[in-house]
């Protein structure tokens, strides 16, 4: 594996940042902060190490960017070279973190935000960053208690935040996948746009069945986790 | 399920030997046998004894897998159809060309990147291939002999498979192996930067960059991988390293009508690759199904190889082969996935 050091000359520089808060939102889920050094823009990256003889992981920002941390979301992988290590960290630990970049920005035009999982973390970043108002968010999850952030969700949001779980049912949760739910709307806007954030399988899917019902491609952003 | 020899590097093999009670040199013989010579089994190993081999056999298998379809297009392209481990299928082409036969392998069944154009990026993610499954895709098809270029543009991202893409250039390049001149072999990317620095650290294989666009908003719509590895961080990346007479840096760039054809794209191109000892290969794009985007024409695609070469950008027009035979990477095995399916 590459070394952390060979990004030492890029402005991706991994610098040294304290853990302030490690919590398990949901089982095998995570959120870790630690303070905030940048400004960011809601939807941006940071690459993250635990030392420098691994190469970073990347994970989107789930912190709105007038607080004081910064926040990331992820599944702890049993087989991961890192979330099984950073599920266990505890203030005042050290990580390695880059500032944050990228371009996953949205602004205050009307858009749908589409995520599954932890892909929901960009559009959690956006919602406390205060850019929701014309926004609908859909989450698609496998099970109930993977909608993280619901409660506040719900409550802001209301019938803009969409819950889709393919298996597992509630009330106000709409029974199946994302691409299900999309299908039986009859008509989609079109001249909006979509952000899409979580597995590829989904990106795709999604990205094509909005293509096949006349959204231009050139109005549809996607973020791939890999 | 019995192991595979057929993958495993030289220092693999010497370790299996040992750990199994054989002499050390048989790691090399074996080595040999797998790579350098035409037999298919254990049994055929001949220099190393019956007991040996009969060892061997008892807990490791050759490793060779038979593709199950081929299709052969009207200028001499072929493409193979392999299944994997786990029950699912990557192409292999085969491309003649004058005094040249090229292989193009894959490096991961489906792809995790997702790119608009891309017809392997509908099957989404299935799996990783072995080393073994990738050597494979050159050892076991009927030319292999006869070999001559190697390029990893099939299905999959192969620094999203770093290790075992590494692997199988340690097998290919090594004296004991292959023995293949990396200067043969072209790895393409989309961009995967910590991959990619590993990649120029340990092979001296040619490298290409899949770009499409100059433009950070135009690639991000079309390969999402630009939120994540911004083009701007690869080339950064590339211009950092010292590539020397030999080794050759290219970048891929698929003509799409009125998206990334006009004298704007060649002037940025002009610039962010300034400084760069390049070449860049236009690629003529063939619809795929539900696809919003058209290749440019004929002309556009000449005027705009034209404006690169007179800037000093070295370009070139990739030539379409085995149109007739599904030969985009995906068709023929997203066909067979849906039709097992």
């Amino acid at each position: 594996m590459p070394k952390a050091e060979e990004y030492k000359n890029l402005p991706f520089e991994l610098k040294e940042v304290t853990i302030t808060g490690n919590e398990e939102i949901s089982p095998g889920v995570h959120l870790v902060s630690w303070k905030r050094t940048h400004d960011f823009y809601p939807g941006q990256v940071v690459k993250i190490a635990a030392d420098l003889a691994m190469a970073p992981r990347i994970y989107s920002i789930c912190s709105g960017n007038e607080e004081s941390e910064i926040r990331v979301l992820f599944n702890v992988k049993e087989d991961g070279l890192l979330t099984p290590w950073l599920a266990g960290v505890i203030p005042g630990m050290k990580i390695w973190a880059t500032k944050p970049y990228g371009s996953f920005k949205d602004d205050k035009k009307p858009a749908w935000w589409i995520a599954t999982g932890t892909g929901i973390a960009p559009f959690y970043s956006m919602f406390r960053s205060g850019i929701s108002e014309n926004k609908t968010l859909i989450h698609g999850v496998r099970h109930l208690n993977q909608f993280y952030f619901e409660d506040e969700l719900e409550w802001a949001l209301g019938d803009r935040y969409v819950r889709c779980c393919s298996h597992e049912q509630s009330c106000n949760v709409f029974p199946g996948r994302i691409t299900k739910y999309l299908e039986e709307i009859k008509e989609l806007p079109t001249d909006i746009n979509y952000y899409l954030c979580g597995k590829a399988i989904m990106v795709v899917e999604v990205r094509d069945l909005l293509i096949a019902r006349g959204v231009p491609y050139q109005n549809i952003l996607a973020e791939i986790y890999f | 399920m019995k192991d595979s020899l057929f993958g495993k590097t030289l220092n693999e093999l010497t370790a299996l030997a040992i750990e199994l009670g054989l002499p050390k040199f048989t790691g090399k013989q074996m080595a040999e046998w797998l790579y350098q010579k035409d037999i298919s089994s254990i049994e055929e190993m001949t220099n190393l004894s019956k007991k040996s081999r009969e060892l061997l056999s008892s807990k490791y298998e050759f490793g060779l897998v038979n593709s199950t379809k081929v299709q052969e297009s009207v200028d001499g392209t072929k493409k193979y159809l392999f299944p994997t481990v786990q029950g699912k299928f990557v192409e292999t082409a085969m491309i003649p060309d004058e005094d040249r036969k090229t292989v193009c392998v894959s490096s991961q069944v489906g792809c995790k990147m997702g790119c608009l154009f891309c017809m392997t990026g509908k099957q989404g993610f299935q799996g990783q291939l072995t080393a073994g499954e990738i050597v494979n895709q050159i050892r076991n098809i009927p030319e292999w002999h006869d070999v001559t270029n190697i390029v990893y543009m099939g299905m999959g991202e192969p620094f999203d498979n770093l290790e075992e893409v590494l692997k199988s250039l340690e097998i290919l390049t090594s004296e004991w192996g292959f023995a293949m001149s990396p200067r043969r072999i072209t790895v393409s990317t989309i961009g995967i930067v910590p991959g990619m620095v590993t990649f120029l650290n340990q092979s001296e294989a040619h490298l290409a960059v899949s770009m499409h666009t100059p433009f950070d908003d135009e690639r991000q719509k079309l390969m999402p991988v630009q939120v994540a590895y911004p083009l701007e961080e690869v080339i950064r990346e590339i211009k950092s390293w010292d590539f020397g007479r030999q080794r050759r840096i290219s970048f891929e760039y698929i003509v799409f009508k009125g998206l990334n054809d006009s004298p704007r794209h060649v002037q940025e191109l002009c610039k962010i690759l300034n400084g760069i000892k390049c070449r860049i290969n236009l690629i003529r794009f063939h619809p795929i199904p539900g696809t919003p985007l058209m290749g440019t024409d004929e002309n556009t695609l000449q005027k705009f190889k034209d404006q690169l070469n007179d800037k000093g950008i070295l370009t070139t027009i990739r030539a379409s082969r085995g149109q007739d035979i599904y030969a985009a990477c995906g068709l023929l095995s997203t066909k067979e996935l849906l039709a097992n399916q």
